[in-house]
């Protein structure tokens, strides 16, 4: 318990008084990463418990290790499979000089290569929105006197798992810094945030950059090759078109496609979900209705059906596995900040996004993908869908007590 | 007399914004300020309806009705938006063609209406004449800055010279698209609010509520 001691013995330094007072807040977030809390609530409801705050966003954190792995297999097997179509001898770049330089192939069928490839785009991008961020984290913590918390870990591994292979770092470090401060820092911080704040970051640069945040040449970032994702092309020529661009529904499942980092996987997801589920980090009313309005709403327009809009006729289980839905499901719907608070009104707010994205995704003809401006959408309404549960509530118990 | 009329201009200006403090004729300036030119028009438009608007209602204050005071403010108010609109398809069409709307607009803009109702109806007309002219300025201050800042980052221009040559013009800058939508007029905007707030302490509104923290030691 060395490291115990030293923590307790520079203390003294990090309080009210002490030499470094102005660090306290980094102090602490070191301090509570490596220990739990040593303070206690003093006040009732005395809730005993060992998850707290941190320990739920470190969980979630360790629920999206299923989709880093398959974001730096699939990125490098998307790159390695472009790279092999347009010849390896056009492939440039600081990356394949790294590679060629380790004597690592671009062999698509070699999950090794696939892994160091992908992770020479994931990383640079994850380290990028780690400093950025977490360099306005600690200036909003510092000045506002408040803690540094692990919800930053969060908004950080969601955001870069939804970033496109190519996005160039400054922009990666411009969403990022949107996210946090105008996400979520101008509302007071973790905890008071009523939008996500990596979708915050993420749509700030759809909207501000969309050449390179949209479109077919953004998901591999090689010269020459450009590949539709499944939702454009579904949006193009209907999900049957799919087969022709050599799309299963079992790849889409799986995750080999096009998509941005870690959003293709179902599986992946399905993985963190057990895992979220299983902690109870994640509540299951949510994922109920969100599932549920998708489907309702996707079966409904099977069937109106539509002559001119080819997405009209696009099942359930195709929404499911294409585009951000199971990504957002497991990770953004399940946020407890911005989802709705009460169980009903989860069902709701849950419903709504199901609702949104399917609409979003059909009707809408700008946009092939719905899921990011769903949940934003979305967690606008969460505080008046509460209201009204309260409200309803209320009146209930009022008219049994008359 | 002269201090008071120095107060009644520069009082606007930062103290008494019209947009950063009360937080009107927000619409206007979100649909205007994509361009710095656009913005300056309708700044100088909007400065010269309230000051005149002002100067009018204020001249005949004392034989309004109360009952209709309203509608009298407003058909002077709609006369000179009116004579501005005709002035600016007279001599600067294209701009009047980028503005649309936002000109005839200017009649039910907050600020022209609530300047003509707080204080033209009770002040003299020179002082209302010079209040709308503050009134008009910290307007026009706050549609430039945002103007600036949107037309500057969002396509690289300053009154259309290039500041920051583009990409697809052979420079470096990658124009920020969403600034030229409107939306982004609120972020900009907010974030005028907060840098002048933080500027001016005294702005700052009483929060609603408190959040109770309860005894943690440390």
């Amino acid at each position: 318990m060395g490291l115990r001691k030293y923590l307790d013995n520079i203390t003294p330094h990090f309080e009210k008084g002490g030499k470094y007072e102005k660090y306290y807040t980094m102090f602490e977030m070191v301090e509570t990463l490596l220990y739990t809390r040593k303070q206690v609530t003093q006040a009732a409801p005395h809730a005993r418990d060992y998850i707290d705050l941190k320990r739920v966003m470190t969980y979630v954190v360790l629920a999206t290790i299923p989709c880093i792995i398959m974001a730096l297999y699939n990125t490098g097997l998307q790159t390695n499979q472009a790279i092999q179509l347009v010849g390896a001898e056009n492939a440039s770049g600081w990356r394949v000089w790294m590679l060629t330089l380790l004597h690592i192939p671009f062999n698509p069928n070699n999950i090794f290569a696939n892994l160091i490839h992908g992770a020479f785009y994931f990383f640079p991008i994850y380290i990028v929105t780690l400093a950025a961020g977490g360099i306005f984290e600690v200036i909003f913590a510092t000045v506002r006197k408040h803690d540094v918390n692990e919800g930053f870990l969060v908004t950080s591994m969601l955001y870069s798992l939804i970033m496109p292979a190519s996005t160039p770092l400054w922009q990666v470090a411009l969403g990022i810094i949107f996210g946090v401060v105008i996400g979520k820092e101008v509302f007071g911080g973790t905890g008071k945030n009523f939008l996500n704040p990596a979708l915050v970051g993420r749509a700030f640069l759809y909207f501000a950059y969309p050449a390179n945040m949209s479109g077919d040449s953004v998901w591999v970032a090689v010269n020459g090759y450009s590949g539709a994702t499944a939702l454009s092309i579904s949006a193009q020529d209907g999900h049957q078109a799919l087969a022709a661009a050599n799309v299963s529904w079992m790849d889409a499942f799986v995750g080999t496609i096009q998509g941005s980092l870690g959003e293709t996987s179902v599986i992946a997801c399905m993985l963190g979900l057990c895992f979220l589920l299983y902690t109870r980090i994640a509540n299951w009313r949510l994922i109920v209705g969100c599932l549920g309005g998708m489907i309702i709403f996707s079966s409904l327009f099977n069937l109106i059906g539509s002559t001119s809009n080819p997405m009209f006729a696009m099942p359930w289980y195709w929404h499911l596995v294409l585009g951000g839905y199971a990504f957002g499901l497991v990770f953004m719907v399940t946020e407890p900040v911005t989802a709705a608070m009460t169980n009903p009104g989860r069902y709701i707010y849950g419903a709504l996004i199901g609702f949104m994205v399917v609409m979003i995704r059909v009707v809408n003809p700008a946009f092939p993908e719905g899921m990011m401006l769903a949940i934003l959408f979305s967690n606008i309404f969460a505080p008046l869908i509460d209201y009204f549960v309260v409200q309803a509530n209320i009146k209930r118990r009022a008219r049994k007590h008359v | 007399m002269a201090d008071s009329n120095k107060k009644l201009v520069l009082d606007p200006l930062i103290d008494n914004n019209p947009i950063t403090l009360q937080v009107l004729g927000v619409c206007s300036a979100l649909a205007v300020t994509s361009s710095l030119k656009v913005a300056l028009v309708m700044a100088i438009a909007v400065t010269l309806v309230t000051a005149f608007s002002s100067f009018f209602i204020s001249l005949i204050r004392n034989s309004i009705p109360s009952s209709i005071r309203i509608i009298v403010q407003m058909v002077i108010i709609a006369s000179l938006v009116i004579l501005v609109d005709q002035m600016l398809k007279a001599y600067a069409f294209e701009v009047s063609k980028t503005l649309s709307v936002f000109v005839g607009l200017i009649i039910t803009n907050c600020i022209v209406m609530g300047r003509a109702e707080a204080f033209a109806m009770q002040n003299p007309p020179v002082a209302s004449f010079v209040d709308g002219i503050g009134n008009g300025l910290g307007y026009g201050l706050v549609l430039l800055l945002v103007g600036i800042v949107r037309e500057l980052f969002g396509s690289g221009k300053l009154f259309g010279f290039e500041i920051l040559p583009t990409v697809s013009n052979g420079g470096w800058y990658v124009p920020n698209g969403l600034l030229l939508l409107p939306p982004s007029a609120f972020f900009v905007i907010g974030m005028l609010i907060w840098a002048f707030r933080t500027w001016k302490p005294k702005q700052v509104e009483p929060a609603d509520f408190k959040i109770v923290v309860q005894s943690e030691g440390h």
